[in-house]
This record gives structure tokens, C-alpha cells and sequence, in this order.
């Protein structure tokens, strides 16, 4: 009894400090396994039902609504390439380091629950397809999060509005840096410590700083939707509602960032992956350039 | 005889394990008994020659890993929840229906206890007075889920 207590308080606190437990629960993981995918037949077969059962009409207005936005989105990313090339030519006058392409991959949320009183998401990604911890998490709109813990088969992710989640971003309008914290609301992000006289408004985007190294910069975080000034507080109070549909998801991007790729033991990646027919479903796999 | 018996233990940590993870519509997420403690409970009641406070142990750890908590804080409340329970497992046992509820009741919310202090000292406390709904909810499940799981263990002969 008195051995477990001990054992359990001192697992606790080098959990808590360092990463050195990781192979203990990615090795428990695999038993915790086979109870997730149970968990999560019933919300498969209900995607797998709504999917086939559709009408024809349905999916044709989708159809017609995918091509439209498709033409869009190619006509924009036409404008993006000569802005790319522009961009690594004045790089290359600066003498500044040339961006490289991100590794992307798509994993797939696991509908179970964890601790109501955190804001995580269990992936179908693990150790397997190269996962690390602290890896980011976006979606089509914005980012979701990042990976906190790996195991074999799966990882947990924890989303921006965790209340122990914080984000270096930065003000797209005039490039004003600050943090942004979650608060265990799905839909509202703190950021504080900004001076009352801060140059922010009601539905500026913030967009990734990529300060801390740990996401890439340039992607869409948060939206505004609040600034309160009040002149007896030395700091203005303001809230922003997350871009990603935190809530809605069930596929994720999870993104390898370029320093992480240059590293020499992770080089063969991409050509492993495809080399080997990928045992994954279909891990749909792409490089931004 | 023996080993058929560990079978259904380890079924019935399974089962609860299972239904601590599965997702619940969002009225019902802090209504979430807490099973796999009601489960734990039950065995130390039941067999407290077999199933125990290092039993007790390994599922909490089982229980950190599918959650996604730190490692070791339902180990360690399952841990103290298991040996209070085999402490008193003589005396709850004769209890009637509703006093086993309450006794329920207090160890489940004993193991919460553990597990709010933990949080606080990591610094992720819930700011929420719901936090303390599951060990109401499972003192309210319990006379219906004690007899179920003693009818499972007369049928599958498990001692």
C-alpha cells in the first residue's frame, strides 16, 4: 500500500516534469487501445450511414458546390505562386534562410471522452506514422492545437482553448505580438497582458508568430471578438473566438515543420512512407511549398 | 476454475474502462458515473482475498493512460479508494441497498478528493461545483449496478 502511494506520487511528479514516463504509457496505451475503437464504432457506423444514405440530389449540389469552390481556390493559388517565387527571390537578396516545404499528413479524431474539465482529442496517429509531442494541429480554418502525449497507435492532442494551453500569435494588421491562453471555453481565447492604449480591434485576425518554434508561423489562430478597456486596469481585457472548428472536426492536420524535417534522422520520412504502401487508411499526404 | 474467473474480472475493468471514455451527449458528460471505481469497489466487496489495493493500482494506471491524465493520479486515488474498501468491506457488505449507496457515495467521492488535490497542485483545478456530480450519480446507479454484477459473478462462477 504505503510502495504503491510512493510509486504513484513519484510516477506523478516526473510525469508532470519530464517526458521520461513516455514509453510507459505509450506501452499501456496499446491494452487502453482496443476500448477507444469500441467506443468509437457506434459514431463511425453513424458517418458511414449518413454518407451512404444521402440523396442523389444532395450529393450533387455538393458536387457542383465543391467544383465552384475548387475553381476558386485555384484561381487564388495562381496569385500565391508568383507571390511564392517572389518571395524566396527577396529572400535570397536578404540572405535569409529559405522556407521549406511542411510535411502534412491527415489524421482522424477518435470519438472518446477525456476529463470534461480539459480540451483534448485522442488521433488515430501515433508513434507509427512519426508523430512527436508537441506537434501542430490545424484544420481547414485555422490551428486546433498540438500533440501532448504519443503512443504506438493513437496520440492525444490537446486543443488552444485548454485552460493550461498557450500560444505565441501575432496581430495580421500590424504584426503586435502576444500570447494567447485558452480557458476551457470551446469558443473563446484570453490574451492578456496588453496595455489599454494596444493597437488591437474588434476582428483583427491573429495568425501564428511562430516564436517558441513550436508552430509554424503565418497560420490563422483566433478572431478578435472583444476589447474591453477599462482605465482603472492596467491591462485591456480581450477575448478572440478560435478560427478552427474545434468542436466539429473529425479530420485534422497534423504538420511536420521544417526544422523537424531537416533533421538527419528524419530525412527518409516521406519516402519511407510512401515507399512501404502506408498500412494507414489512406494517410493523404502533401507538401506545401 | 481459477483463471476463468480472472477472465470475467478483467472483462467486467474492461467494460468499465469503456464506458469511462465513451462519449456522451454534452447534458450528460459531468453526469458520467464514475465505473470504473464503482467496479473496483465492487470486487474489493466481493473478493477482497483477490482483488486489491495493487489491483487497485494498475487499473487507476490503465485509467491515466485512456484519459489522457497525469500518470498516476487515478492510480493513486484507486489505490486509497481499494484499501479503504477492504478495510471496511465486513462491514459495508451487510449494509441494505441504500446504505451501500452512501458508502458509495463517500469512497467514490474520497477517490475525487484525491484526485481534485492532484489537480491542484499541478495547477489544472475545475473551476466547477459539477466536478462532484459523478460520485453522486454512481451512489445512485449502485443498487442497481450491485446486484447486476453479483448475478455476473454467481453465473460465471467466479470466487
Amino acid at each position: 500500500m504505503i510502495v504503491l502511494i510512493i510509486a504513484s506520487v513519484a510516477m506523478m511528479s516526473v510525469d508532470h516534469r519530464s517526458q521520461n514516463l513516455q514509453f510507459l504509457r505509450a506501452a499501456i496505451s496499446i491494452f487502453v487501445l482496443p476500448a477507444q475503437y469500441l467506443v468509437n464504432i457506434p459514431v463511425e457506423a453513424g458517418y458511414w450511414a449518413g454518407e451512404s444514405l444521402q440523396s442523389r440530389g444532395q450529393l450533387e449540389d455538393d458536387n457542383a458546390q465543391l467544383k465552384m469552390q475548387n475553381t476558386l481556390l485555384k484561381t487564388q493559388l495562381q496569385k500565391l505562386n508568383a507571390i511564392e517565387a517572389e518571395n524566396q527571390r527577396l529572400r535570397q537578396l536578404l540572405r535569409s534562410s529559405k522556407r521549406v516545404g511542411e510535411k502534412i499528413l491527415i489524421g482522424e479524431v477518435i470519438a472518446v471522452d477525456l476529463d470534461p474539465f480539459s480540451r483534448q482529442l485522442v488521433l488515430n496517429k501515433g508513434i507509427d506514422a512519426d508523430v512527436f509531442e508537441g506537434q501542430p494541429i490545424l484544420d481547414a480554418d485555422g490551428v486546433m492545437g498540438q500533440v501532448v502525449h504519443v503512443a504506438a497507435f493513437n496520440s492525444i492532442a490537446m486543443l488552444i482553448t485548454d485552460p493550461n494551453h498557450a500560444i505565441p500569435i501575432q496581430v495580421n494588421r500590424n504584426g503586435l505580438r502576444a500570447i494567447a491562453v485558452g480557458t476551457g471555453n470551446q469558443q473563446q481565447l484570453d490574451i492578456p497582458n496588453l496595455p489599454n492604449n494596444t493597437d488591437i480591434k474588434e476582428g483583427d485576425l491573429l495568425i501564428t508568430s511562430g516564436l517558441g518554434g513550436r508552430f509554424p508561423p503565418g497560420y490563422p489562430v483566433a478572431r478578435v471578438t472583444k476589447v474591453e478597456t477599462n482605465p482603472a486596469e492596467a491591462y485591456a481585457r480581450i477575448t478572440a473566438e478560435p478560427t478552427a472548428k474545434l468542436d466539429r472536426n473529425r479530420e485534422v492536420l497534423m504538420v511536420w515543420p521544417e526544422s523537424r524535417l531537416n533533421k538527419p534522422d528524419l530525412t527518409q520520412v516521406p519516402a519511407e512512407d510512401s515507399a512501404d504502401g502506408s498500412p494507414q487508411k489512406t494517410p493523404a499526404q502533401a507538401t506545401t511549398p | 476454475m481459477r483463471s476463468s474467473g480472472s477472465l470475467v474480472i478483467i472483462l467486467s475493468f474492461f467494460m468499465a474502462l469503456t464506458v469511462a471514455i465513451v462519449p456522451l451527449p454534452d447534458w450528460a458528460v459531468n453526469l458520467r458515473p464514475e465505473a470504473v471505481t464503482m467496479m473496483l469497489i465492487y470486487w474489493c466487496l466481493a473478493l477482497p482475498e483477490r482483488v486489491g489495493v495493487g489491483i487497485g493500482w494498475l487499473v487507476g494506471l490503465f485509467m491515466d493512460v485512456a484519459k489522457g491524465a497525469l500518470l498516476g493520479q487515478y492510480a493513486l486515488s484507486l489505490t486509497i479508494v481499494a484499501w479503504l474498501t477492504l478495510k471496511l468491506h465486513q462491514r459495508i457488505r451487510v449494509f441494505p441497498p441504500w446504505q451501500q449507496a452512501l458508502s458509495v457515495l463517500i469512497l467514490v467521492g474520497l477517490g475525487q478528493i484525491v484526485i481534485l488535490w492532484v489537480k491542484g497542485i499541478i495547477g489544472q483545478s475545475p473551476q466547477s461545483w459539477t466536478y462532484w456530480l459523478p460520485a453522486v450519480t454512481s451512489s445512485i446507479l449502485w443498487p442497481w449496478f450491485f446486484p447486476l454484477m453479483r448475478r455476473v459473478r454467481h453465473y460465471y462462477k467466479v470466487s
